[in-house]
Parts: C-alpha cells; structure tokens; sequence
C-alpha cells in the first residue's frame, strides 16, 4: 500500500446546515453540524471504511464529495484539484471519475429504464463514446460483475436483489471510475447474497485499482473490505487507523462502546460490556469539548478527565503508528500531543476497566433521562 | 441463561404448520411443514433469509396471516395446552396481547402517529385482567419496566417526539402490557443503531428473566442469534431445515445451508480473507422442487438429493436436521 499515489484528499470539510424557523422570515436560529471539520486521504487502489452510527454525518460527507452539497468550509480534492471548483468538461469528467452505489437496490434503480441503458449512463452522459463501444462496455460489465450480456434488454423488475446490485456495481463501474463510494452496499440484501457482493466488490477493486469509500454501520463487513477505517462521531472522526489496527486495539472510548456492542459471531464469544447511557445528541447544539463526554464511560468515571473533556475539544493527533485517535485519554498535557505512547497504554486499561461498574447503574434510567428527555425531540428533525 | 433445564414446561408446541397462499402463480408454500416447540423462559432464534417464511410462521401463530390471501391449511398450534387453530376469531382476540404477543420490526410504522404513547398503551392495558382503577399508573408502570425515563412526562409524547430506541421501547411496552406467555420479535432491531440496539436486546433479556416468557425472534442476523438464543432453527423455502441448541448450530452444523450461511458471514473478531458464498438464489415458493430445496446451491448434491426431500435426522437428542447426508447410506453412495 505503500507506493500508491493519494486519489482523494479531504481537508476540514464542514457542511452545516441552517435551522430556520417562521415561514415568510425565515430567520436561521442555529445550524445542524451535520459534518465538522472532517479529514482523510484516500490512496488509489484503496477502501477507506467509515463507520457510525445514524445522524454522525457520514452519509453529508459522502453527499459533499459526490458534489451533492456545497461545503461551508474546507475542500474536497480528488488528485489535488478542488472538486467544488470543477466546471464545464472537468466537471463532467470528474463525475465520471467518482462513482457511487447506494444501499437500497430498489429505488436506486429506475424501474423504466432497461438494464443496458442504466449501465451505460453514466458513459453516455459524460464521455463522448460510439454506439458501438458503449455495447461493448456494457456486455463486459455484465459479464464482469456475474450477470449474463443477454439480460441487458431487460427491467430491473426482473431481477433479485443481489442481482440489482450486481447491476448497480456494473454501472457504477461503466465510466472507469478511480473512485466508487459505496453507501451501505450491502445492508439491504439477503445474508447469503451478503457475501457474493462483498466479495465480487473485492475482486473488483483487484481487477480494476478502483478506491472505494465504504459506509457502513456494520463492523465485521468493514473489517472484510476496508484497508483504512475511520469512526464518526457527531460530524467529526474520532479515530482513524489502518483497519486490523483499529480492530486489535480500538482507543477511543466510543469506537470501544461500538466493538462492544456489535454483535458476537459466535455464542461462546462474551464481550465486555460497555453499554453507552442515553442516545447520540443533537447535532443542533453538540456537547461542549469533546461530543462524547456526557456518554463517555472513561469521562464519567474520572472528574478531573470529565472537566478537560467538557470544556476542551481533543484533536486528532496520533498514538501509535497510523493511527490517529481524537480523545484526551492520549494526550498527556494541556495542549495536545506529548509523550504519548506511554500513557496510552496506561489511559487504554483505566478506560476499559472503569466502565463495567460504572455503566451498568447509568444505562438503566437516570441519564437514560438527562439525554433522551429534551434532546430526544429535536433528534428526530435530524434522523 | 441456563433456561433449558431449568423449566421443562413447553409453553408453545407447532406441529406440521402449513400456511399456503393460493394466487394466479399457483399454490405458494410460504409454510410447509413447520414444527417446533418453546419452554417457559426460553428463547428460540428462527433464522432464514427474506422469502423463507419466517414471517408468515410468526404471524400464523397468531394467526394474523394475510387472509383471503393465505390460509393454514394443516397443524397444530399447541398454546399452553390449547391448539388454537381450533379457537374462533372471537376467542383469538382473548388470546392475542394475553398469551402471545408480538413486537415488529419498525416502531416508525407500528405506532399509531396521531395517538399519543400513553393512549396506546392504554388500548392495550384495558385487557389486562388485575386492572387498577388508574389506568395512567398502570401506563407508567408499563413504562417504567421497559425502563423508559420519566415514564410520567413521556405518557403525553406522541411517537415522532421519541426517538427510534425509546418507541420500540413503547412498542415492546405495549406487547408486554398483558404478561404474555410467548412472545414473537419480527426482527424487532433492525431500525435501530448497534448501541441502541444492544440497550434493546439486553432490556428484553432482562425482562425475560425476571418474567420467564417465552421468546421467540425472527431475524437474519446470526450475530443476534448467537447473543439472545438458547435454540435455533434455521428455515430456507418454507421448512425448517436443521434446529438446535445454539453451540451445536454454531460448533457443528449438520446441514450445508446452516454451515454456508454462517460461513458467508464476515467476522468482527478476525480477519477473513474471502468469504464463503452461496451461489445462485432460493427457489420460488410456487415452483419447489421435489427433492430438497437447497440441492441447486448446495456443493455436496447428489442424485438423491434432488429425487426426495430429505427426512429429519436426529443428530444428538436436541439437534436434527434434515439431509440426506445425515444418512447411515451416505458415505456408501459417495464411495461407490
């Protein structure tokens, strides 16, 4: 992984969506920070996995790069050109060079269209290509993606779900695109057509050297395809590492909190639980500090650490080679990175020791209360 | 969780379950051929994928299956002793919310959006039998176990002021309300978030405990099996292939459509580098074939697979399965 070149950059992207309220007046009365301040790299070639839970922005930040939405702050680059500055025949080739496949094959497929032609859009659209080669790209895709070429002058009606899929791969890879992102590719399919895509977008990405930016809320089908993963929490990233790193030793308390409560593969598989109090806040009015202290398990069993993470916001700096964390448990003084590595280690066995008595007596009702009472309200308006 | 010995007394017994839907396509076997039984405290896992029939089972033992559309032609549905097949839909009202109940899959949809919370958990407490004479303390009550926080101001949200994790909260309050003997989760977390989902799944295992019903959940997810059941039985087109205790399923599976299925799952716990999969789709429930349903995507085929549907063969005192090559004969007929 080494030797491949950065395909995309994306440097403190912000998307911040204005709250209005009245109807002729609209007057902005506060912003949703759907995405604050977000970084990554992803290198040709690669996965980049992100992964939490609903309303955390990853769905705004893939919107962004697809040019969707505007940005308020920060830029997205795709081989070191501002993507939201593209115009005219750079635009168009850049739709062509960043691709996407959305979760639901159902409605991402248009029911009047026949399979030839939806695989070809994105080529007619934005390359000037013959009839001729287009029937040729189409037939290979089929067959590339499992489907057979004579298929093509169907309707997606007459297809299963994994088969839609395998159609909406083919035209997401109709352009030769260097970038395809994936949102949730897989959650709206069968278990056992699960791992026929999975494993057919590997194969891919083999064949091809295509980047995806994989979005999933599903932990184990992260670790199966992504090199890089990346934990959202509120509109930032909270840790960012190579994934076997990020799964061996997850340190962010959050990223622990969701190891713990993702599902065992196997009965005999007892995790340590950190069930988290309450529910993820409002974007509209995030904690202060650090997003995830009032749930913090780490914060609410040190209130010193509690008074530093309610009032000061970590950055994301590294604690181990490549992997970047956002909390305070890793950093040793006031102002950020030093002599970190050690107290790591320290900080990871306090943070996972804690928790257990801890949680237990929170998760039943009292900031069950403090959290979902006024905030469960303006959730929804979000969600 | 050593529920399995603990209480022996089977609260729910199906027998040959058969619900058909008849249409222009012919007969659709949604359910051919069902059995399995349920003990007090228990929780049974039916896993399948979409299309096997793990919902129209659950909704025939309530026997909410879509009507004209479907009927259950045979079986026995053994409820507490009683088969319910033979109750009239008068009686089943009795029966529903009382004995068993069941919590669906999205509470956007499930919960009523112009009745407030406390309303609707009214409309189910009224049939409860020790009513107090104050229905709101016994809403407040009914919230309070499924540890929603201040059950007094929350009676008067309607459900779009909750959030997704406090209305299948609601919802499972609702089911509860009449101390069902069993009750049935239609894959009742797939709408909600992983932590939230594990605060879901750890109330309702706490709840059990204390209350002893019997649980039966729906779901395609083997990880929610392998964290909330003591038994399994895995369904594909309309029957139940293999079903057991939980290790067994997950230590030994005795049926390829088990084994495949688990192994086409990535793990969280260690790297794979590729993934079974299962090739080609489940027959269609119109047009199944003779022999066993899982013989086209099954790697270990053999012509007798494809000539008769496999009998249920008993792989230890709890676990059975049926395929033929859980035969005496098999191994000869591979040699030869």
């Amino acid at each position: 992984m080494g030797d491949s070149s950065v395909l995309l950059n994306v440097e403190d992207l912000k998307k911040h969506f204005p709250v209005t309220e009245g109807l002729l007046f609209m007057k902005t009365v506060g912003h949703v920070k759907a995405v604050d301040g977000v970084n990554f790299t992803i290198n040709e070639g690669e996965t980049l996995g992100l992964v939490g839970e609903s309303g955390c922005g990853k769905t705004t930040t893939t919107k962004t790069i697809l040019r969707l939405e505007e940005p308020t702050d920060g830029s997205v680059q795709l081989y070191g050109r501002n993507v939201h500055e593209l115009g005219g025949d750079d635009l168009k080739e850049y739709r062509t060079l960043v691709q996407a496949v959305f979760q639901d094959p159902w409605s991402s497929l248009s029911p009047r269209m026949r399979v030839r032609d939806i695989i070809s859009e994105a080529l007619v659209v934005n390359r000037k290509v013959t009839k001729d080669e287009v029937d040729d790209r189409v037939d290979e895709l089929m067959v590339q993606v499992g489907l057979h070429a004579y298929q093509g002058t169907l309707f997606p009606h007459e297809f299963s779900g994994g088969q839609r899929q395998r159609i909406a791969v083919a035209s997401g890879l109709a352009s030769y695109p260097k970038l395809i992102l994936l949102d949730e590719p897989v959650s709206a399919l069968d278990v056992s057509i699960r791992a026929q895509i999975m494993n057919l977008l590997k194969d891919l990405q083999d064949q091809t050297n295509v980047a995806y930016l994989l979005v999933a809320h599903n932990l184990a089908t992260v670790r199966y395809m992504a090199h890089n993963t990346a934990v959202m929490y509120l509109g930032k990233i909270v840790e960012h590492s190579e994934t076997e790193e990020l799964f061996e030793h997850p340190l962010h308390p959050y990223t622990q909190a969701l190891f713990s409560a993702a599902l065992p593969s196997h009965p005999d598989i007892v995790r340590e639980e950190i069930i988290l109090p309450g529910e993820v806040p409002s974007p509209i009015n995030p904690p202060t500090g650090c997003h995830f202290h009032p749930r913090c398990p780490a914060a609410l069993a040190d209130p010193e650490l509690m008074k530093r993470c309610s009032s000061e916001e970590p950055q994301l700096l590294p604690a181990g080679p490549k992997h970047l964390v956002a909390c305070h448990l890793y950093t040793g003084g006031t102002n950020g990175a030093t002599g970190l590595m050690d107290k790591m280690k320290a900080a990871a066995s306090a943070a996972t020791q804690t928790p257990e008595e801890q949680i237990e007596d929170d998760s039943s009702s009292e900031s069950d209360n403090v959290e979902a009472g006024p905030e469960g309200i303006t959730e929804e308006s979000q969600g | 969780m050593v529920t399995e010995t603990n209480n022996n007394e089977v609260v729910l017994e199906v027998k040959d379950l058969r619900t058909y839907f008849f249409n222009r396509w012919g007969t659709v076997k949604a359910v051919d051929g069902v059995s399995f039984s349920l003990r007090k405290g228990e929780t049974l896992g039916i896993v399948g994928e979409s299309g096997c029939g793990k919902t129209i089972t659950s909704l025939s033992l309530l026997r909410l299956n879509p009507r004209p559309a479907s009927r259950i032609i045979d079986g026995e549905i053994n409820l507490e002793g009683e088969n319910i097949l033979d109750r009239s839909d008068q009686e089943m009202r009795e029966i529903r919310g009382r004995k068993i109940s069941m919590i669906l899959q999205d509470p956007q949809t499930s919960l009523n959006p112009v009745y407030t919370v406390g309303n609707q958990l009214v409309e189910a407490l009224v049939h409860r039998k020790d009513l107090q004479r104050d229905l709101k303390e016994d809403a407040e009550q009914a919230l309070r176990n499924v540890k929603v926080a201040a059950p007094e101001r929350r009676l008067d949200d309607f459900p779009h002021q909750m959030s997704g994790g406090m209305k299948q909260r609601v919802v499972g309050a609702i089911a509860m309300a009449c101390d069902p003997a069993v009750i049935i989760a239609d894959e009742p977390t797939t709408a909600l978030d992983v932590t939230i989902q594990m605060q879901y799944l750890k109330l309702l295992k706490d709840i059990q405990a204390e209350t002893g019903m019997a649980i039966i959940f729906i779901t395609h997810d083997f990880g929610i099996v392998a964290r909330m059941c003591d038994r399994v039985a895995v369904m594909y087109a309309g029957r139940i292939v293999e079903d057991g205790p939980v290790r067994d399923i997950f230590n030994a599976p005795s049926h390829p459509y088990t084994e495949a299925l688990i192994g086409s799952v990535p793990k969280l716990e260690e790297k794979v580098d590729r993934l079974f999969q299962i090739e080609g789709q489940p027959p269609q429930l119109y047009d199944l074939p003779v022999g066993c349903r899982f013989a086209d995507r099954c790697p270990e085929a053999q012509p007798r697979c494809r000539e008769a549907y496999p009998p249920v063969f008993d792989v230890n005192d709890n676990h059975r399965a049926a395929c033929w090559r859980l035969d005496p004969s098999w191994e000869t007929a591979q040699s030869s």
